[in-house]
């Protein structure tokens, strides 16, 4: 399974597209492509809000479901989807229910 | 230090106001990424995992206490009230917004300060020794040689576009505070059997995933030549750079592929057509910067020793901080103080907006308003009164930065790792913070002595592994991290690259491994002024792999 990840331009802030083709700031209810058909989907989306300058470094990034979760498979990622692993009071590890534990 | 001229500031307003406009169109969309990322990287702004990093110069790691004060503006309005001081002695902010980019860069320009050249193929922020100006066993102050080397490289238009990015160092002194031989270029500056000053040039030194020592292709360059030597070392490298490969692209590789004797011939071929020229340094240019750097006006203060004296009667933690922190200066009743950003258990080289703001004001009441960034990643005070020794410490302990542990296994190097990079393959930050709360014992510590221990979060080693007496290199291996690590190197004047010990630890053994080579080393040493680097050397890897791996052995 993967979902799609980008910076935002304007603060470079993380962002992953959710399912109402809207970026967000959490992997939490982001749009899951199950085959190439939903990864192609994912894909063009990306390519069209890298045009429309809307963010920028786009990715498809690997994810697998814990706990009816997304958890992101790459520590990279997921250290991209919660903050600094050595600053747990920034990102958005920060807020009062944490996603997972990296 | 060194003031912007009418010239300087003009410059670097003008490039504000370029780089605010490319940003405007940016985020207009009237430019796209690919046009866009190599004017903001001109700019030293990087996209990392979370942000934006703006990385910030710090000239030869020389500020005021105006210019820190801004530094802590910067942290606070526009980041998230921190900073990161790098081993480049520069800055780096991990969460700037683009839309604010002019902004910052316009309150930078308000104290001569920018971030130009801060990434690129160009030639980077010259470093220095830190304790330059101040360092009792300095031949010179070798910073006049490097803000020279600033101007000339500054958007130098050969230069801009060079086959990969770099790096150049400067020591005046025969202790090799600066790494000069892991640099592109490092010099030496020193005296010849007539008293006049020059240079002993290297060349190829880097780390990188291709560590090599420099090679010294010149013994003596008198200081009015060097930078006619410098561009015949640059159009060398230039023309024959490999541009093909960028893991071959930096002059190390040439110089290695090349031959030093070889390369020598052809910087030597190309200067002698340069250096009557218009590059050669007249004296009263050379003279007129000096003149910059000239020190402080340093009064007496006789009164130091017996004022240190009580305190350390008073205080065993001042005693302590006092017998690891501070060095000897050119003036008797002076010291150059270690302000370490290396508290047990924090980032390494992290410092909050109210740290900064509190530093520069211990800089203007007590230090001449100079302060200095050391490439390990500290704060340097270069001139105190001793007799002022105990009132700076008061305020270092007042805002957690009085940690007694300079050169000691907990004042580590570390670069962000994968807590922010890019670029990195493993954490770094968790890793020091872990070794560095098992040392926290000053004691032990200081029963440990000297030693010197760098952690990079990928190959490009910016934590400097190759050349810590302890190195660790975080790689990613099957999804997971694993720490290699590499013993006996040493970035001073005895320069050594560091070996790989054997296998990998993972990130739960690292710090395990580190305590048994430790305990291996005091178990080995001659005695207590035998330091770690001195024991490797004289004993070799052996016993460091016997204690770290028999067991296995055993077991297979």
């Amino acid at each position: 399974m993967k979902i799609l990840t980008a910076n935002r331009l304007t603060d470079g802030i993380a962002v992953w597209l959710g399912p109402d083709a809207t970026w967000r700031e959490s992997v939490e209810g982001a749009d899951l492509a199950r085959d190439a058909a939903g990864e192609e989907r994912l894909e063009s989306l990306g390519k069209a809000a890298l045009a429309n300058d809307e963010v920028v470094d786009v990715n498809l990034i690997d994810v697998e479901i814990v706990d009816g979760a997304i958890r992101p498979v790459r520590l990279r990622e997921r250290i991209r989807a919660a903050g600094p692993t050595v600053r747990p009071d920034l990102g958005i590890q920060a807020r009062p229910e944490p996603l997972y534990s990296i | 230090m060194y003031r912007y001229d009418e010239f300087d500031q003009s410059f670097v307003n003008a490039r504000v106001a370029e780089f605010a406009d490319q940003v405007e169109r940016r985020l207009a969309g009237e430019i796209t990424e690919d046009q866009f990322r190599p004017l903001r990287l001109m700019n030293g702004v990087y996209l990392q995992l979370h942000a934006y990093m703006l990385r910030v110069a710090v000239p030869y790691g020389t500020l005021n206490a105006k210019q820190m004060r801004m530094l802590a503006h910067i942290a606070r309005k526009y980041d998230k009230g921190y900073g990161h001081f790098t081993t480049r002695q520069n800055i780096q902010y991990n969460w700037p917004a683009l839309s604010d980019m002019p902004a910052i860069l316009a309150d930078l320009a308000s104290v001569e300060m920018h971030a130009i050249q801060t990434s690129g193929n160009c030639i980077r922020n010259v470093t220095a020794d830190h304790f330059a100006g101040a360092a009792a066993d300095e031949v010179a102050d070798p910073r006049p040689y490097a803000e020279i080397l600033r101007q000339w490289s500054s958007v130098h238009p050969e230069f801009s576009y060079l086959p990969r990015k770099f790096k150049i160092a400067v020591t005046g002194a025969e202790r090799d505070r600066a790494a000069i031989q892991v640099h592109d270029i490092g010099l030496h500056l020193k005296k010849n059997a007539a008293g006049e000053l020059g240079f002993a040039v290297y060349v190829g030194g880097g780390q990188g995933r291709t560590p090599m020592i420099a090679k010294k292709i010149r013994d003596f360059l008198p200081e009015k030549d060097m930078l006619s030597y410098a561009t015949a070392i640059l159009r060398v490298y230039n023309l024959n750079g490999r541009r093909d490969n960028k893991y071959k692209a930096r002059i190390k590789i040439l110089v290695h592929e090349t031959g030093a004797e070889e390369l020598t011939r052809q910087v030597e071929a190309e200067w002698q057509a340069l250096k009557d020229g218009e590059l050669k340094l007249p004296e009263q240019d050379l003279r007129a910067i000096d003149a910059y750097f000239a020190p402080p006006a340093l009064d007496p203060r006789p009164e130091g020793d017996d004022a240190l004296k009580l305190a350390r009667l008073d205080s065993r933690s001042f005693g302590e901080w006092l017998d690891q922190n501070v060095v000897t200066h050119k003036h008797p009743d002076y010291a150059a103080v270690t302000i370490s950003l290396k508290g047990i258990g924090e980032a390494p080289g992290d410092a909050t907006d109210s740290q900064m703001e509190a530093v520069a004001d211990i800089a203007e009441r007590y230090g001449f308003d100079e302060i200095r960034v050391s490439h390990e990643q500290n704060l340097i005070l270069p001139h105190v009164a001793r007799a002022d020794l105990k009132a700076v410490y008061d305020r270092l302990v007042e805002i957690d930065l009085a940690t007694a542990n300079s050169n000691l296994i907990t004042d580590i190097i570390a670069c962000p790792g994968l807590d922010y990079c890019a670029l990195a393959t493993a954490r770094s930050i968790p890793v020091a913070q872990e070794i560095s709360r098992r040392f926290a014992s000053f004691e032990r510590q200081r029963d440990i002595g000297e030693l010197k221990l760098k952690i990079s979060g990928c190959i490009n080693a910016c934590g400097h592994h190759h050349v810590g007496h302890i190195g660790i290199l975080g790689v990613e291996k099957k999804g997971s991290e694993l720490y290699q690590i590499t013993l006996g190197g040493s970035g001073d004047e005895t320069t050594s690259i560091g070996e790989i010990i054997g296998r990998g630890f993972a990130s739960d053994e690292i710090t395990d491994a580190i305590e048994t080579i430790v305990d291996t080393y005091l178990a080995h040493r001659t005695d207590k002024s035998e330091r770690f680097l001195d024991a490797y050397r004289r004993l070799g890897a052996a016993p460091f792999k016997e204690a770290l791996y028999a067991g296995e052995a055993k077991a297979a």
